[in-house]
Protein backbone atom coordinates (compact mmCIF):
# COMPACT_ATOMS: atom_id res chain seq x y z
CA UNK A 1 0.00 0.00 0.00
CA UNK A 2 2.74 2.48 0.71
CA UNK A 3 4.01 2.31 -2.80
CA UNK A 4 0.73 3.57 -4.21
CA UNK A 5 1.28 6.91 -1.39
CA UNK A 6 4.66 7.26 -2.07
CA UNK A 7 4.01 7.23 -5.93
CA UNK A 8 0.62 9.08 -5.82
CA UNK A 9 1.86 12.42 -7.64
CA UNK A 10 3.42 10.21 -10.51
CA UNK A 11 0.07 8.13 -11.16
CA UNK A 12 -2.42 11.25 -10.51
CA UNK A 13 0.04 12.12 -13.28
CA UNK A 14 -0.52 9.49 -15.49
CA UNK A 15 -3.94 9.70 -15.53
CA UNK A 16 -3.71 13.56 -16.07
CA UNK A 17 -2.90 12.10 -19.36
CA UNK A 18 -5.07 9.57 -20.13
CA UNK A 19 -7.42 12.33 -19.80
CA UNK A 20 -6.35 14.62 -21.64
CA UNK A 21 -5.75 11.86 -24.45
CA UNK A 22 -9.53 11.26 -23.78
CA UNK A 23 -10.64 14.87 -24.38
CA UNK A 24 -8.11 15.27 -27.33
CA UNK A 25 -9.03 12.41 -29.16
CA UNK A 26 -13.27 12.06 -28.04
CA UNK A 27 -13.36 15.73 -29.75
CA UNK A 28 -11.83 15.08 -32.74
CA UNK A 29 -13.68 12.23 -33.26
CA UNK A 30 -17.24 13.47 -32.37
CA UNK A 31 -16.10 16.25 -35.39
CA UNK A 32 -15.03 13.37 -37.82
CA UNK A 33 -17.43 11.12 -36.97
CA UNK A 34 -20.27 13.98 -37.38
CA UNK A 35 -18.99 14.46 -40.52
CA UNK A 36 -18.19 10.74 -41.07
CA UNK A 37 -21.99 10.45 -40.38
CA UNK A 38 -23.37 13.46 -42.70
CA UNK A 39 -21.20 11.47 -45.44
CA UNK A 40 -22.78 8.55 -45.02
CA UNK A 41 -26.37 9.93 -45.81
CA UNK A 42 -25.33 12.37 -48.14
CA UNK A 43 -27.35 12.08 -51.53
CA UNK A 44 -24.08 12.17 -53.19
CA UNK A 45 -22.82 8.39 -54.25
CA UNK A 46 -18.99 9.02 -53.78
CA UNK A 47 -19.61 10.52 -50.49
CA UNK A 48 -21.24 8.09 -49.03
CA UNK A 49 -19.13 5.39 -50.28
CA UNK A 50 -15.93 7.13 -48.68
CA UNK A 51 -18.06 7.12 -45.42
CA UNK A 52 -18.74 3.33 -45.83
CA UNK A 53 -15.24 2.42 -47.00
CA UNK A 54 -13.82 4.25 -44.06
CA UNK A 55 -16.08 2.88 -41.48
CA UNK A 56 -15.67 -0.54 -42.17
CA UNK A 57 -11.73 -0.24 -42.91
CA UNK A 58 -10.83 1.45 -39.43
CA UNK A 59 -13.60 -0.20 -36.83
CA UNK A 60 -12.16 -3.55 -38.65
CA UNK A 61 -8.78 -2.76 -37.70
CA UNK A 62 -7.68 -3.63 -34.24
CA UNK A 63 -6.85 -0.10 -32.45
CA UNK A 64 -2.72 -1.28 -31.69
CA UNK A 65 -2.04 -1.69 -35.16
CA UNK A 66 -4.35 2.00 -36.28
CA UNK A 67 -1.68 3.36 -33.22
CA UNK A 68 1.60 1.25 -34.20
CA UNK A 69 0.61 2.82 -37.72
CA UNK A 70 -0.25 6.64 -36.56
CA UNK A 71 3.56 5.91 -34.36
CA UNK A 72 5.84 4.17 -37.07
CA UNK A 73 3.85 4.69 -40.48
CA UNK A 74 3.05 8.59 -40.27
CA UNK A 75 5.98 9.38 -37.08
CA UNK A 76 9.06 7.80 -38.35
CA UNK A 77 8.32 6.74 -42.13
CA UNK A 78 6.27 10.10 -43.37
CA UNK A 79 8.24 12.33 -40.89
CA UNK A 80 4.76 13.51 -39.85
CA UNK A 81 5.74 16.04 -36.95
CA UNK A 82 3.64 17.76 -34.38
CA UNK A 83 6.55 19.14 -31.90
CA UNK A 84 9.92 18.81 -31.62
CA UNK A 85 9.74 17.36 -28.51
CA UNK A 86 9.48 13.04 -28.71
CA UNK A 87 7.01 13.20 -26.37
CA UNK A 88 4.31 15.14 -27.23
CA UNK A 89 5.06 14.41 -30.45
CA UNK A 90 4.07 10.71 -30.11
CA UNK A 91 1.60 11.83 -27.81
CA UNK A 92 -0.09 14.03 -30.69
CA UNK A 93 0.68 11.01 -32.89
CA UNK A 94 -1.63 8.62 -30.65
CA UNK A 95 -4.39 11.27 -31.09
CA UNK A 96 -4.75 11.09 -34.21
CA UNK A 97 -4.90 6.95 -33.94
CA UNK A 98 -7.64 7.16 -31.31
CA UNK A 99 -9.65 9.76 -32.65
CA UNK A 100 -9.50 8.19 -35.99
CA UNK A 101 -10.78 4.83 -34.68
CA UNK A 102 -13.12 6.04 -32.43
CA UNK A 103 -14.75 8.37 -35.17
CA UNK A 104 -16.03 5.36 -37.09
CA UNK A 105 -18.02 3.90 -34.02
CA UNK A 106 -19.15 7.90 -33.74
CA UNK A 107 -20.26 7.88 -37.29
CA UNK A 108 -22.07 4.75 -36.69
CA UNK A 109 -24.13 5.76 -33.57
CA UNK A 110 -24.93 9.16 -35.17
CA UNK A 111 -26.69 7.47 -38.43
CA UNK A 112 -28.37 5.36 -36.08
CA UNK A 113 -29.61 8.58 -34.51
CA UNK A 114 -30.44 9.54 -37.83
CA UNK A 115 -32.39 6.93 -38.40
CA UNK A 116 -34.25 7.95 -35.09
CA UNK A 117 -35.44 10.90 -37.02
CA UNK A 118 -38.74 10.60 -38.63
CA UNK A 119 -38.64 11.54 -42.03
CA UNK A 120 -41.39 13.64 -41.63
CA UNK A 121 -38.65 16.53 -40.13
CA UNK A 122 -36.29 16.17 -43.10
CA UNK A 123 -39.23 16.49 -45.36
CA UNK A 124 -40.77 19.85 -43.61
CA UNK A 125 -37.42 21.30 -43.36
CA UNK A 126 -36.79 20.65 -47.22
CA UNK A 127 -40.51 22.24 -47.90
CA UNK A 128 -39.30 25.28 -46.09
CA UNK A 129 -36.50 25.48 -48.40
CA UNK A 130 -33.37 24.62 -46.29
CA UNK A 131 -30.50 22.94 -48.24
CA UNK A 132 -29.34 19.67 -47.08
CA UNK A 133 -26.22 21.15 -45.11
CA UNK A 134 -28.62 23.19 -43.47
CA UNK A 135 -31.36 20.89 -42.78
CA UNK A 136 -28.69 18.35 -41.66
CA UNK A 137 -27.22 21.26 -39.35
CA UNK A 138 -30.35 22.56 -37.99
CA UNK A 139 -33.04 19.62 -38.14
CA UNK A 140 -31.90 16.42 -38.59
CA UNK A 141 -28.47 16.48 -36.52
CA UNK A 142 -29.45 18.38 -33.22
CA UNK A 143 -32.22 15.54 -32.87
CA UNK A 144 -30.16 12.68 -34.28
CA UNK A 145 -27.51 13.73 -31.49
CA UNK A 146 -29.72 13.86 -28.68
CA UNK A 147 -31.38 10.48 -29.56
CA UNK A 148 -27.45 9.05 -29.08
CA UNK A 149 -25.94 10.32 -26.38
CA UNK A 150 -26.27 7.34 -24.44
CA UNK A 151 -24.51 5.07 -26.83
CA UNK A 152 -22.22 7.74 -27.09
CA UNK A 153 -21.72 7.72 -23.79
CA UNK A 154 -20.39 4.11 -24.11
CA UNK A 155 -18.22 4.97 -27.32
CA UNK A 156 -16.26 7.41 -24.55
CA UNK A 157 -15.94 5.07 -22.03
CA UNK A 158 -14.63 2.66 -24.38
CA UNK A 159 -12.02 5.52 -25.53
CA UNK A 160 -11.11 5.92 -22.19
CA UNK A 161 -9.87 2.26 -22.04
CA UNK A 162 -8.49 2.60 -25.73
CA UNK A 163 -6.41 5.52 -24.26
CA UNK A 164 -4.00 2.37 -22.59
CA UNK A 165 -3.08 1.69 -26.49
CA UNK A 166 -0.92 4.56 -26.53
CA UNK A 167 1.25 2.64 -24.62
CA UNK A 168 1.85 0.32 -27.77
CA UNK A 169 4.06 3.94 -29.02
CA UNK A 170 5.53 5.03 -25.59
CA UNK A 171 2.64 7.62 -24.58
CA UNK A 172 3.55 6.82 -20.27
CA UNK A 173 -0.59 7.41 -19.64
CA UNK A 174 -1.72 5.61 -16.75
CA UNK A 175 -0.89 1.79 -18.06
CA UNK A 176 2.36 2.54 -19.16
CA UNK A 177 2.78 4.32 -16.18
CA UNK A 178 1.20 1.18 -13.92
CA UNK A 179 4.22 -1.26 -15.83
CA UNK A 180 7.41 0.99 -14.97
CA UNK A 181 5.54 1.06 -11.10
CA UNK A 182 5.61 -2.75 -11.21
CA UNK A 183 9.07 -2.85 -12.67
CA UNK A 184 10.21 -0.45 -9.61
CA UNK A 185 8.25 -1.35 -6.70
CA UNK A 186 8.28 -5.37 -7.14
CA UNK A 187 6.73 -6.14 -3.83
CA UNK A 188 3.10 -4.05 -4.43
CA UNK A 189 2.29 -5.60 -7.72
CA UNK A 190 -1.24 -6.06 -6.39
CA UNK A 191 -1.84 -2.94 -4.78
CA UNK A 192 -0.54 -1.14 -7.75
CA UNK A 193 -2.80 -3.25 -10.30
CA UNK A 194 -6.37 -2.39 -7.89
CA UNK A 195 -4.80 1.39 -6.88
CA UNK A 196 -4.97 1.68 -11.49
CA UNK A 197 -7.78 -0.43 -11.47
CA UNK A 198 -9.81 2.07 -8.91
CA UNK A 199 -8.80 5.02 -11.19
CA UNK A 200 -9.88 3.53 -14.47
CA UNK A 201 -13.73 3.32 -12.63
CA UNK A 202 -13.58 6.55 -10.94
CA UNK A 203 -13.18 8.13 -14.53
CA UNK A 204 -15.44 5.56 -16.48
CA UNK A 205 -18.24 5.40 -13.57
CA UNK A 206 -19.35 9.25 -13.17
CA UNK A 207 -18.98 9.11 -17.42
CA UNK A 208 -21.82 6.37 -17.73
CA UNK A 209 -23.76 8.25 -15.10
CA UNK A 210 -23.26 11.22 -16.48
CA UNK A 211 -24.19 10.09 -19.74
CA UNK A 212 -27.39 8.81 -18.76
CA UNK A 213 -29.05 11.45 -17.59
CA UNK A 214 -28.29 13.55 -20.01
CA UNK A 215 -29.61 11.39 -22.27
CA UNK A 216 -33.08 11.35 -20.08
CA UNK A 217 -32.48 14.90 -20.02
CA UNK A 218 -32.04 16.08 -23.47
CA UNK A 219 -34.57 13.76 -25.19
CA UNK A 220 -36.55 15.15 -28.07
CA UNK A 221 -40.25 14.57 -26.88
CA UNK A 222 -42.32 13.59 -29.56
CA UNK B 1 -54.60 37.92 -54.15
CA UNK B 2 -53.56 37.77 -57.92
CA UNK B 3 -50.92 39.35 -57.90
CA UNK B 4 -50.71 42.26 -60.22
CA UNK B 5 -53.06 41.26 -62.26
CA UNK B 6 -50.97 38.62 -62.91
CA UNK B 7 -53.12 35.85 -65.06
CA UNK B 8 -50.35 33.52 -66.09
CA UNK B 9 -50.91 30.20 -64.10
CA UNK B 10 -49.27 29.35 -61.40
CA UNK B 11 -48.61 26.17 -61.80
CA UNK B 12 -48.72 23.85 -64.64
CA UNK B 13 -48.46 19.93 -64.95
CA UNK B 14 -48.32 18.61 -68.58
CA UNK B 15 -48.50 14.78 -68.81
CA UNK B 16 -46.82 13.47 -65.58
CA UNK B 17 -46.34 10.02 -64.96
CA UNK B 18 -44.36 8.37 -61.66
CA UNK B 19 -43.89 4.91 -60.91
CA UNK B 20 -43.30 3.70 -57.50
CA UNK B 21 -41.80 -0.12 -59.01
CA UNK B 22 -44.57 -1.87 -60.72
CA UNK B 23 -47.35 0.82 -59.31
CA UNK B 24 -48.48 3.42 -62.12
CA UNK B 25 -49.55 6.41 -59.05
CA UNK B 26 -49.82 9.34 -61.88
CA UNK B 27 -51.01 8.62 -65.41
CA UNK B 28 -50.44 11.44 -68.01
CA UNK B 29 -51.49 14.07 -65.46
CA UNK B 30 -52.23 17.82 -67.37
CA UNK B 31 -53.76 19.93 -64.50
CA UNK B 32 -53.56 24.10 -64.05
CA UNK B 33 -53.80 26.23 -61.38
CA UNK B 34 -54.83 29.53 -61.33
CA UNK B 35 -53.61 32.50 -58.92
CA UNK B 36 -55.79 32.85 -56.49
CA UNK B 37 -57.28 29.28 -56.96
CA UNK B 38 -58.11 26.79 -54.39
CA UNK B 39 -58.33 23.70 -55.75
CA UNK B 40 -59.31 20.41 -53.84
CA UNK B 41 -58.36 16.99 -54.68
CA UNK B 42 -60.57 14.32 -53.59
CA UNK B 43 -60.50 10.56 -54.26
CA UNK B 44 -60.23 6.74 -52.71
CA UNK B 45 -56.62 5.91 -50.54
CA UNK B 46 -54.01 5.41 -53.20
CA UNK B 47 -55.56 7.02 -56.08
CA UNK B 48 -52.04 9.06 -56.36
CA UNK B 49 -53.58 12.41 -54.75
CA UNK B 50 -50.77 12.77 -52.26
CA UNK B 51 -48.04 11.75 -54.74
CA UNK B 52 -49.22 14.90 -57.01
CA UNK B 53 -49.17 16.92 -54.05
CA UNK B 54 -46.08 16.36 -53.21
CA UNK B 55 -44.87 16.24 -56.52
CA UNK B 56 -45.59 20.32 -57.18
CA UNK B 57 -42.43 20.58 -54.72
CA UNK B 58 -40.57 17.86 -55.38
CA UNK B 59 -40.97 15.77 -52.48
CA UNK B 60 -41.37 12.99 -55.20
CA UNK B 61 -39.88 12.99 -58.23
CA UNK B 62 -41.31 12.54 -61.68
CA UNK B 63 -40.80 9.65 -63.99
CA UNK B 64 -41.89 11.78 -67.22
CA UNK B 65 -43.61 15.10 -67.95
CA UNK B 66 -43.16 18.46 -66.35
CA UNK B 67 -43.82 20.48 -63.88
CA UNK B 68 -43.94 24.01 -64.11
CA UNK B 69 -43.90 26.65 -61.23
CA UNK B 70 -44.55 30.20 -61.60
CA UNK B 71 -43.40 29.93 -65.44
CA UNK B 72 -39.70 28.04 -64.01
CA UNK B 73 -39.72 24.16 -64.40
CA UNK B 74 -38.95 22.37 -61.64
CA UNK B 75 -34.97 22.38 -60.67
CA UNK B 76 -33.20 19.26 -59.63
CA UNK B 77 -32.00 18.89 -56.35
CA UNK B 78 -29.79 21.93 -55.19
CA UNK B 79 -30.18 25.50 -54.70
CA UNK B 80 -32.74 26.55 -57.17
CA UNK B 81 -35.22 23.87 -55.77
CA UNK B 82 -34.48 24.38 -52.18
CA UNK B 83 -35.54 28.70 -53.21
CA UNK B 84 -38.89 27.35 -55.19
CA UNK B 85 -39.74 25.37 -52.08
CA UNK B 86 -39.32 28.17 -50.25
CA UNK B 87 -42.16 29.58 -52.22
CA UNK B 88 -44.19 26.85 -51.89
CA UNK B 89 -45.90 26.29 -48.52
CA UNK B 90 -46.55 22.56 -47.51
CA UNK B 91 -48.72 21.68 -44.76
CA UNK B 92 -48.07 17.45 -43.92
CA UNK B 93 -51.22 15.37 -42.64
CA UNK B 94 -48.82 14.35 -39.68
CA UNK B 95 -47.67 17.79 -39.18
CA UNK B 96 -43.87 17.62 -38.99
CA UNK B 97 -43.52 20.61 -36.87
CA UNK B 98 -39.54 20.16 -35.66
CA UNK B 99 -39.93 18.45 -32.48
CA UNK B 100 -36.86 20.11 -31.01
CA UNK B 101 -37.58 23.71 -31.66
CA UNK B 102 -40.22 25.83 -29.69
CA UNK B 103 -43.87 26.51 -31.82
CA UNK B 104 -41.82 30.25 -32.41
CA UNK B 105 -38.64 28.89 -33.48
CA UNK B 106 -40.26 26.71 -35.81
CA UNK B 107 -42.25 29.68 -37.29
CA UNK B 108 -39.08 32.04 -37.53
CA UNK B 109 -36.75 29.51 -38.82
CA UNK B 110 -37.62 29.39 -42.61
CA UNK B 111 -37.54 33.58 -42.44
CA UNK B 112 -34.59 33.48 -40.81
CA UNK B 113 -32.41 30.67 -42.27
CA UNK B 114 -33.65 30.97 -45.63
CA UNK B 115 -34.91 34.29 -45.85
CA UNK B 116 -32.19 35.88 -43.73
CA UNK B 117 -34.46 37.95 -42.14
CA UNK B 118 -33.40 39.53 -38.85
CA UNK B 119 -34.49 37.86 -35.67
CA UNK B 120 -36.57 40.56 -34.18
CA UNK B 121 -38.65 40.83 -37.41
CA UNK B 122 -38.86 37.34 -38.03
CA UNK B 123 -40.23 37.00 -34.06
CA UNK B 124 -42.40 40.16 -34.33
CA UNK B 125 -43.83 38.79 -38.04
CA UNK B 126 -43.84 35.31 -36.44
CA UNK B 127 -46.07 36.19 -33.30
CA UNK B 128 -48.34 37.72 -35.50
CA UNK B 129 -49.46 35.20 -37.10
CA UNK B 130 -49.09 32.50 -34.03
CA UNK B 131 -52.02 35.16 -33.16
CA UNK B 132 -54.04 34.78 -35.87
CA UNK B 133 -54.06 31.40 -36.01
CA UNK B 134 -55.02 31.36 -32.48
CA UNK B 135 -51.84 30.16 -30.79
CA UNK B 136 -49.77 33.18 -29.28
CA UNK B 137 -49.85 31.97 -25.82
CA UNK B 138 -48.41 28.95 -26.79
CA UNK B 139 -45.45 30.30 -28.83
CA UNK B 140 -42.53 29.20 -25.90
CA UNK B 141 -43.83 25.70 -25.48
CA UNK B 142 -42.68 22.54 -27.67
CA UNK B 143 -45.25 21.08 -30.52
CA UNK B 144 -45.23 17.44 -28.08
CA UNK B 145 -47.04 20.10 -25.49
CA UNK B 146 -49.43 21.00 -28.34
CA UNK B 147 -53.18 19.14 -29.35
CA UNK B 148 -52.71 18.08 -32.93
CA UNK B 149 -55.05 20.90 -34.07
CA UNK B 150 -53.10 23.21 -32.51
CA UNK B 151 -50.10 21.66 -34.01
CA UNK B 152 -51.95 21.85 -37.58
CA UNK B 153 -52.42 25.25 -36.85
CA UNK B 154 -48.69 26.44 -36.33
CA UNK B 155 -47.71 23.77 -39.28
CA UNK B 156 -50.32 26.48 -41.39
CA UNK B 157 -48.61 29.48 -39.77
CA UNK B 158 -44.88 28.03 -40.53
CA UNK B 159 -46.29 27.54 -44.01
CA UNK B 160 -47.38 31.19 -44.58
CA UNK B 161 -44.44 32.81 -42.93
CA UNK B 162 -42.37 32.36 -45.62
CA UNK B 163 -45.17 34.40 -47.78
CA UNK B 164 -45.89 31.44 -50.03
CA UNK B 165 -46.92 32.23 -53.68
CA UNK B 166 -49.59 28.90 -52.72
CA UNK B 167 -49.76 26.08 -50.44
CA UNK B 168 -49.75 22.35 -50.57
CA UNK B 169 -52.23 20.72 -47.47
CA UNK B 170 -51.36 17.08 -48.15
CA UNK B 171 -54.80 15.21 -45.83
CA UNK B 172 -54.09 18.30 -43.15
CA UNK B 173 -57.02 16.97 -41.14
CA UNK B 174 -56.64 12.98 -41.68
CA UNK B 175 -54.61 12.72 -38.30
CA UNK B 176 -56.75 14.99 -35.99
CA UNK B 177 -59.02 14.22 -33.47
CA UNK B 178 -62.51 14.97 -34.36
CA UNK B 179 -63.44 17.95 -32.18
CA UNK B 180 -60.11 19.29 -33.73
CA UNK B 181 -60.92 19.48 -37.66
CA UNK B 182 -62.95 22.43 -37.49
CA UNK B 183 -60.42 24.50 -36.08
CA UNK B 184 -57.87 23.51 -38.77
CA UNK B 185 -60.76 24.83 -41.50
CA UNK B 186 -61.62 27.55 -40.12
CA UNK B 187 -57.92 28.75 -40.70
CA UNK B 188 -57.81 27.11 -43.90
CA UNK B 189 -61.13 28.70 -44.84
CA UNK B 190 -59.96 32.35 -43.95
CA UNK B 191 -56.95 31.82 -46.29
CA UNK B 192 -58.96 30.77 -49.29
CA UNK B 193 -61.08 33.74 -48.68
CA UNK B 194 -58.47 36.22 -48.77
CA UNK B 195 -57.17 34.71 -52.15
CA UNK B 196 -53.90 32.41 -50.73
CA UNK B 197 -53.55 30.05 -53.84
CA UNK B 198 -54.40 26.58 -52.44
CA UNK B 199 -54.08 22.96 -53.03
CA UNK B 200 -55.78 20.93 -51.11
CA UNK B 201 -55.62 16.88 -50.74
CA UNK B 202 -58.70 16.02 -48.10
CA UNK B 203 -61.59 14.01 -47.28
CA UNK B 204 -63.42 16.79 -46.05
CA UNK B 205 -66.55 17.13 -48.37
CA UNK B 206 -67.77 20.11 -46.43
CA UNK B 207 -64.49 22.66 -46.91
CA UNK B 208 -64.62 21.26 -50.72
CA UNK B 209 -68.34 22.42 -50.95
CA UNK B 210 -67.19 25.94 -48.64
CA UNK B 211 -64.02 27.12 -49.93
CA UNK B 212 -62.92 25.27 -53.53
CA UNK B 213 -63.13 26.83 -56.55
CA UNK B 214 -62.38 23.84 -58.39
CA UNK B 215 -62.54 20.05 -57.43
CA UNK B 216 -60.48 17.76 -58.86
CA UNK B 217 -61.29 14.06 -58.27
CA UNK B 218 -58.42 11.29 -58.80
CA UNK B 219 -58.70 7.69 -59.22
CA UNK B 220 -56.21 5.00 -60.14
CA UNK B 221 -53.90 7.69 -60.93
CA UNK B 222 -55.82 9.07 -62.96
CA UNK B 223 -57.42 12.64 -63.14
CA UNK B 224 -61.16 11.39 -63.72
CA UNK B 225 -63.13 14.58 -63.47
CA UNK B 226 -62.64 18.32 -62.95
CA UNK B 227 -66.06 19.84 -61.66
CA UNK B 228 -67.22 22.78 -59.35
CA UNK B 229 -67.92 21.95 -56.17
CA UNK B 230 -71.76 22.16 -56.81
CA UNK B 231 -72.08 20.29 -59.82
CA UNK B 232 -69.40 17.77 -58.53
CA UNK B 233 -71.47 16.91 -55.50
CA UNK B 234 -75.05 17.29 -56.90
CA UNK B 235 -74.66 15.90 -60.45
CA UNK B 236 -71.30 14.36 -60.87
CA UNK B 237 -70.64 13.31 -64.49
CA UNK B 238 -68.36 10.53 -64.21
CA UNK B 239 -69.94 7.14 -62.68
CA UNK B 240 -66.83 6.48 -60.74
CA UNK B 241 -66.53 9.92 -59.27
CA UNK B 242 -70.29 9.08 -58.88
CA UNK B 243 -69.44 5.61 -57.18
CA UNK B 244 -67.12 7.51 -54.78
CA UNK B 245 -69.75 9.72 -53.56
CA UNK B 246 -72.35 7.38 -52.92
CA UNK B 247 -69.95 5.44 -50.58
CA UNK B 248 -68.99 8.40 -48.50
CA UNK B 249 -72.25 10.66 -48.30
CA UNK B 250 -75.07 8.22 -47.74
CA UNK B 251 -73.81 8.61 -43.77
Amino acid sequence: MQALFDEFPVILGAFWLTIRLTLASGLLALVLGTILAGMRVSPLPVLRGIGTAYVNIVRNTPLTLVIVFCGLGLGLVLDVSFSTSLSTNYLWLSIIGLSAYTAAFVCEAIRAGINTVPLGQAEAARAIGLTFFQNLRLIVLPQALRAVIAPLGSVLIALIKNTTIAAAIGVGEASLTMKTLFESHGDAVVPIFFGFALGFLILTLPTGLLFTWLSKRLAVVR
Amino acid sequence: MTENGDTTPLVVLADVNKHFGNLHVLRDINLTISRGEVLVVIGPSGGGKSTLCRAINRLETIDGGTITFNGQPLAAEGKTLAKLRSEVGMVFQSFNLFAHKTILENVTLGPIKVRGIAKAEAERRGMELLDRVGIGAQASKYPAQLSGGQQQRVAIARALAMDPKMILFDEPTSALDPEMVQEVLDVMIGLAQEGMTMMVVTHEMGFARRAANRVVFMAEGQIVEENTPEEFFTNARTDRAKDFLSKILTH
